[in-house]
């Protein structure tokens, strides 16, 4: 993997900060009152058992709110997030009718804006997908897929980067692989990173969040030595691990 | 391929050994059911006059065919963009589907005459409810996972680019499904509006055939018809295949698994 400029130097790190946030879905109340803060340029997990909102709270910050969700977001300057975004979630969503690089150009066909052909090749080199770069989807791999979709991501270059369970797809070698590319590539954006894994959350994460209990609530964990991605044999990952899963277990109670 | 044309041809004498075991055992007479060997005499000789009706009620299917699938277009499109079409225009589009359309071919023969025209419009008729059921059904079910996607890239809204590079394509395979569907009506409305008042064409040469006791005319042109109306079908799937390589359902690449 050549050294480059990370894609995230194309801006300034944006700070996010979501004020009572609240969730009623079939009358049963996911969460209410809850504050999230990203700091900016950071690498955030939320980590959290199914079932509990967490890609509903990921959905309302980027903008595709559900109905019966409500919540006060804005970036670090008090502006709206719109046109800061950019999606990745657990499917890839690439469009089977056009090559891969037709599907990293997608939001500029989208937005009407003239193609950068020479950037999304340069990034899909990245991804390591060169060669595959005029084929379709149905010809790749889940994990080529998936660096496809991330390359299409790091396209939009957007300030923050919201990942639902990108990775919770792919088998365990796949996925480290993709793990360690996209803390690479995502340096200097500010990353919210959706995953029910808890040692995925302690491999990537600056910051930790723990979402648990219902009505649900954030909590953050304590600061992990070292920078990410970490190694999985760690102790002190291993310590953490064992905490997390304590913690969530008392708050399935 | 040489295997499907092996099979094909197969088929074909299969049949032609089962219509002549049925004519012979039955001991049928030939104004009830002439021997395959009459009817091939019969297309050779009148090569000529069955090729120009066919020509006659191919072009009234292609015409019909093209201006029912642009109606067709059209109408699942604005079903699709627009609330207010939806809300005025698909009750009609059902309600349509009540009125048996065959029982329609009179009236068409009345005011468009009995020329080429009332063929066409009967034509388009059968297929125009399969084309737009199936390309607004395409229309309507677009995976909501791209649209999330197109709205986070586009938050402006850009209905009709989300509906060009991403609605439209995603629902082409169910178009194709529609389509297929028209090729194998279309032939039916033309030959069904040459049946009611016609002064050309298959279905008429068929009901003049069978009124002056040639029936192994009306065979030939019957096995005409059916050659014409398989041709159509095959032309348009090989058509869609071509143009939706893409699309996993394809019959192509579930030959080939």
């Amino acid at each position: 993997m050549s050294v480059a400029m990370p894609p995230g130097s194309a801006f300034l790190p944006l700070s996010v900060s979501l004020r009572g946030a609240r969730l009623v879905y079939d009358d049963l109340l996911l969460f209410d009152g809850l504050d999230l803060e990203l700091v900016g340029g950071s690498l955030t997990c939320l980590l959290g058992p199914s079932g509990i909102g967490k890609s509903s709270l990921l959905r309302l910050l980027a903008g595709l709110a559900p109905r019966g969700m409500s919540g006060h977001l804005h970036d670090g300057s008090g502006q709206s997030l719109r046109h800061q975004v950019a999606y990745m979630a657990q499917q890839d969503l690439l469009l089977p009718w056009l090559s891969v690089l037709d599907n990293v150009l997608l939001g500029s066909r989208l937005r009407g804006e003239p193609p950068d052909r020479s950037r999304a090749l340069d990034l899909l080199a990245r991804v390591g997908l060169t060669e595959v770069a005029h084929s379709r989807p149905a010809a790749l791999s889940g994990g080529m897929r998936q660096r496809a979709a991330l390359a299409r991501t790091l396209m939009e270059q957007r300030p923050l980067v919201l990942m639902d369970e990108p990775f919770s797809g792919l088998d365990a070698l796949t996925r480290l692989r993709l793990q360690d590319l996209a803390a690479e590539l995502l340096a200097g954006c500010t990353v919210l990173l959706v995953t029910h894994d808890p040692l995925e959350a302690l491999r990537l994460g600056e910051h930790i969040l723990v979402m648990n209990g219902r009505p649900a609530t954030l909590s953050a964990l304590p600061e992990l030595p070292g920078a990410p991605p970490r190694d999985p044999g760690d102790p002190a990952l291993q310590a953490a691990y064992r905490a997390i899963l304590r913690q969530l277990d008392a708050g399935s109670r | 391929m040489k295997a499907r044309l092996w099979r094909a041809l197969l088929t074909l004498a299969g049949l032609l050994l089962v219509w002549q075991g049925v004519v012979m055992l039955g001991d049928l007479p030939p104004y009830i059911m002439p021997d395959p060997l009459a009817v091939g005499v019969r297309l050779w000789r009148d090569a000529g006059l069955l090729l120009g009706h066919a020509a006659v009620t191919a072009l009234e299917i292609v015409l019909g065919m093209l201006l029912g699938t642009v109606l067709g277009v059209l109408s699942a499109l604005a079903l699709g963009y627009s609330r207010r079409a939806r809300r005025w225009l698909l009750p009609v589009l059902i309600a349509s589907q009540a009125v048996p359309v065959f029982a329609l071919a009179p009236l068409l023969v009345l005011w468009l005459g009995y020329g080429m025209g009332s063929k066409i419009a009967m034509a388009m008729l059968v297929i125009y409810f399969p084309v737009t059921a199936n390309f607004y059904d395409g229309l309507r079910h677009t995976p909501g996972g791209w649209l999330d996607l197109a709205r986070v890239m586009a938050p402006e809204g850009r209905r009709w680019a989300v509906l060009w590079h991403i609605a439209i394509p995603a629902a082409l395979p169910a178009f194709g499904s529609g389509l297929r569907v028209a090729a194998a009506v279309a032939p039916i409305g033309a030959v069904l509006g040459e049946w009611v008042g016609a002064s050309a064409g298959l279905g008429y040469l068929m009901l003049q055939a069978n009124s002056r006791m040639q029936i192994d005319l009306l065979f030939a042109a019957l096995l005409v018809l059916a050659v014409l109306a398989v041709g159509l079908y095959f032309l348009v799937d090989a058509g869609l295949r071509r143009l939706l390589p893409w699309h996993p359902a394809n019959p192509a690449t579930l030959e080939n698994g």
